[in-house]
Parts: structure tokens; sequence; C-alpha cells
């Protein structure tokens, strides 16, 4: 007999695999994973924030990822350091000010592991409109900015030459991976939401010759990992969250490691 | 933005190489260039980066059906001065006028794609262009590059790569051309088909093509004007008059300048990549020096290619 937890944990994480799809592969595609990996660390204070203010989670989070991500756009503008160094420097910076904020404003009580691995087996019904209502305005959003993303994602000098406004489309692509963030944040914590948007892809990637052909084998990879992950941990009582992970990076190996002995052969 | 006085459009056609203080004559044309074949201009392009100086006092001009080619040293502010008539970037001083509606199509000097992008030629050419498989066969043909068709964009060659990357400019018709060091990792043969096709595609298509290179045998004499530009204009005209150019000659050295080769493009003959021969003479020809009679030089294109090189 399965739990209705169970089965909301399941609707979330497959509800979730399918937004992230065509976000992870861009996000591959442009190099954007450690970008990505310091707008949902600098998340954390969105946290504090919202448990010191009682403000909406998601809400905050929202800002806060897009208040990071405006950051670290105008900071890659200087020339000093390299912009690897520079998301090196703020994803620890503001993981280290999350974890201090939170303990400071919500008290030594608050659950910290909560919020940077998620607790999926906690999730609502309210959670789950979150997952397929904001989902859905994302990936419709996406949509209609995907030809333009995709010419961008070849070579951005062209897209430009070719008239494609490459800074309003960048930024909108940016608006969107927050929203992913913020709507995930619950779920798969600070720590694992960029892993459920870069592994999936990156294990699809040997396997696709286009780019809609990618972004479906990541949604399936995304979706079988999520499903085994939660049986796994059902069965073994480890994290749901980090037990999905886990499983989703096995699959990338694989993968990864499947098509370097094709190609070597 | 007061536009600065510079050299009408046509000054190159009879007396080639000006010095780059050549300014004055006529200073409403930087508003509206009044020949209507004027595709984009730039008057008194400055530009400066970290303190130091790229381009100063720039002005170029790119007609309808016109092949201008850029030459200069490593550092000249070539691929500044083509980025900035692109609108890719913002010049410090200066006039800028693109003719409204104009494509643009361009082969940048960098191609490198990422491996994480699967992404097929076909899918490539047809991203943006709506272009069906039959015209994008077409244009690979064109190009000479029909079988990479299916190939993955981040497994070609430097070369086809380019070729791609012209067959997508194509597939734009676009009123202006601009290939960015066209002829890199393009071995011999390749650079003369592809100076014929450029050729071709101006006299048959008319198109406004914009070259870049630093490349001095080859390249000029397949145009109609070539400006020489080391932070400023140095000089500019039809080709064998600026390899004589003294600017010319104290930049690229007297042995370079006097080996540069004249190539004759047959484009109006050869409508097939594997057609005509190339016949390359050493030596500036003295009935390329003004752009009157290169255009009659030009046999059977039925006038399309008109006075391109300037009347």
């Amino acid at each position: 007999m399965i739990e209705p937890f169970f089965l909301r944990a399941l609707a979330a994480a497959i509800g979730l695999a399918l937004v992230a799809a065509p976000l992870g592969a861009l996000v591959v595609w442009q190099r954007m994973a450690y970008f990505g990996e310091t707008m949902a660390q600098a998340s954390l204070l969105g946290v504090a924030m919202s448990l010191a203010l009682g403000q909406n989670l998601t809400l905050s989070v929202l800002v806060t990822a897009i208040l990071a991500a405006c950051v670290i756009l105008l900071l890659s503008e200087q020339k000093v350091l390299p912009l690897d160094s520079i998301l090196g420097l703020l994803h620890h910076g503001s993981l280290a000010a999350g974890v201090i904020a939170t303990a400071m404003l919500a008290g030594p009580s608050v659950d910290l592991m909560g919020y940077l691995f998620g607790d999926i087996f906690a999730v609502s019904y309210h959670d789950l409109l979150w997952v397929y209502g904001g989902g859905a305005v994302v990936l419709a959003t996406l949509w209609y900015i995907w030809p333009q993303m995709l010419r961008i994602a070849v070579n951005e000098e062209l897209a430009l030459a070719e008239g494609v406004p490459s800074r309003t489309i960048k930024a909108v692509f940016m608006l969107l991976l927050a929203a992913v963030i913020a709507i995930a944040i619950k779920i798969l914590g600070i720590l694992l939401v960029i892993a459920f948007l870069i592994v999936p892809a990156a294990a699809a990637r040997p396997l696709a010759a286009t780019p809609e052909r990618m972004v479906l084998l990541t949604a399936l990879v995304a979706i079988i990992g999520a499903v085994a992950g939660l049986f796994f941990s059902a069965a073994t009582d480890a994290p749901g969250g980090p037990a999905i992970v886990l499983v989703l990076a096995v699959m990338a190996l694989a993968s990864l490691v499947l098509a370097a002995r094709v190609r070597s052969s | 933005m007061a536009p600065v006085a510079g050299p009408t459009q046509h000054d190159h056609a009879g007396h080639a190489c000006c010095d780059h203080d050549h300014h004055g004559q006529d200073g409403a044309r930087a508003i509206a260039p009044p020949d209507p074949r004027a595709l984009v201009s730039g008057r008194g392009i400055h530009v400066r980066r970290g303190g130091r100086v790229i381009l100063e006092n720039v002005d170029l001009d790119i007609a309808g059906g016109e092949i201008v080619t850029l030459i200069g040293p490593n550092g000249a502010g070539k691929t500044t001065m083509v980025r900035v008539m692109l609108g890719l970037e913002r010049p410090d001083r200066g006039t800028l006028l693109r003719r409204k509606g104009l494509v643009v199509g361009y082969v940048p000097q960098r191609l490198d794609i990422d491996r994480a992008l699967p992404m097929t030629v076909a899918r490539f050419l047809a991203l943006g262009t709506d272009a069906e498989r039959g015209a994008i066969v077409t244009a690979l043909r064109e190009v000479g590059a029909p079988h990479v068709i299916d190939t993955q964009l981040a497994s070609l060659s430097g070369g086809e790569t380019q070729r791609v990357f012209l067959a997508r400019a194509l597939l734009r018709d676009p009123g202006l051309l601009v290939l960015d060091e066209p002829v890199r990792g393009v071995d011999q043969v390749g650079e003369a088909e592809l100076y014929r096709l450029i050729g071709r595609l101006r006299s048959d298509r008319g198109f406004g093509i914009l070259l870049v290179s630093h490349d001095l045998h080859i390249v000029m004499a397949a145009s109609d004007r070539v400006v020489c530009l080391n932070r400023h204009v140095c000089c500019s005209g039809v080709p064998t008059s600026v390899a004589r150019h003294p600017e010319y000659e104290r930049l690229f050295g007297a042995p370079a300048a006097r080996t540069f080769a004249v190539y004759e493009h047959h484009h109006d003959h050869a409508h097939d990549l594997a057609g005509a021969p190339v016949t390359g003479t050493a030596g500036p020809q003295e009935r390329d020096v003004s752009g009157e009679s290169r255009s009659g030089s030009i046999g059977t294109d039925g006038g399309s290619r008109g006075s391109a090189g300037g009347a």
C-alpha cells in the first residue's frame, strides 16, 4: 500500500523533472552550472529572511536568487578576476552568510538540514500547486524564447549580429532559473537543486543528436532517477533528495563511461 | 550626435589612397548618405578600451553590391571596427548609420562550438531561418559542403565550420555579408573557391560584402575597395593603388607589398565551385587601377553588379 505522502513526493519529483529538463540542458550548454549553484546557495539568505520576517518562503527565495544573479552579472563585468573565481567567492561567502543569518534570525531550533537538502516526503498539496502551476508558467515562457536561447547557446556574437536581443533573453532565462530554484527549494534543498538540473542533462548528452531530443531524454532520465531514488529511499530509509541525486549521478556516470567506450572503440 | 566630416563614398574610385587626416568635404552626407546603396556608414569612429586607443577617427562605408576588404596588421582594430559596424560594440565617439531593416549575414572570427550542445548542421541552419531541407541542401552545396548536413556542429573542421556559417548567412539572404578572417583554417584550394563564391554572391545576388583579412595576397584583388587600417585609416582605394601606397609598404614591408598577387574573379562564369580555373597573376595590373575599368572587365552577368567598384 502506497502512502499519500509518498505519492505526493512522486508527483513533485516528476513535475520538477519535467520543468528542470529544458532549463538544465540550457545551463549545461551555456556552462552556467557554477552560476546556478551560486544563485541557489545565495538563496539561503532568502530562507533566513523569510523566517525572520514571516514572508512566504518561495517568494523570498525567488527575490534572493534574482538579486544574486544581478550581483554575479555586475561582478562579471569587472576585469580583475575571472568569473569562476568570482563565483567561488560568492558561492561560499553566501552559503556562510546564509547559515549564520538563519541561525541568528530564526534561532538555533531551526532545521538547517531541511533547507540544505530539502524534505521531499513533507511535500504538501499546496507545494504541488507551486510545482505544477509555477512549472507550467516557466515552461510556457521557455517555449516562447527557446529558438533565441538556442541561437545564443550556439554563438552569442552571431545571435546578436542577427538581431536577437540577447541581454533581454538571457535576463528572462535567469528569471526562470530563479523561479525553478524557488519552487524546488523546499523539496530538494539549496544544495541539491542544481544537481537536479545538471545531472540528468549530463546523462542525456551522449545519447542526443539535437537539442530538443536532449531535452526529452533529460526529462526521461530525471523521471526515472526521481522514481527510482524515491523507492530506494523508501526501502532503505535514506533521505529522499540525496537518494534521487545519487541515482541520477550513477546514471550520468554510466552514460558517460558508455559513450567514452563507444567513441574509443 | 554631431557627425564628423569625412570623405565621401566615392572618393576611392579614382584617386585611391588618401591619408587619414583627409576630411572636411561633405559633412552632411554623414547624417544621411545620399547614395541609396549605402548599407552601413560609420563616421569618425573612436573606440577606447582599457585606456588604449583601438580606433581613431575611422570612416567606413559599405554599399550594396560592393566588396570592401579591411586589412591591417594584428591589433590594428579590424575586428573592433567590424563589431562597431555590426552594432555589437558601441563606439565612444562617432556616428553609425544603418539602413533600416538591413539583414546581416555574419561569419565571426571565433566559431568554436561547445561540445555540450548537440546540434546537427541541418538543425543549426534551420534555427531562426525556418529554411526547409531543400533550401539547406542548396545553401550547403553553394558553399561546397553538402556532405556535412547531418554532422554535429562541434565535430566539423575549421574550414567546414566556416562554410556552414557562410551557408547560414546565405539562407538569411542578407543585404550585408560580413566575413571576419574567412580564410583562416581553409586550405589554398578552398581559399580560391571561397573568393570565387564571394565574388559570385556579390554579382548574382547583389550582397554588400565586408571582408576582414590580414592576408595580403589574394584577398585584396578580389575586392572593389581595400581599406588599410592601423587604428586609423592609413589608406584606402582600389587594391592595386593601395598596394603601391607608401603607408601600406611601411605597414607590411616592401617585399610583401610587391608579391601581392591579383586574383581575377571569374565569378560570373563559374556558377559551380568546381567550375572555372583561377588565374592568379603576380604583380599589380594597370587595368585594375580604376573601378571603372574593373567593372568593364566583368563579362556576362547582365549588369546586376553595376558599377559596384564605384564609378
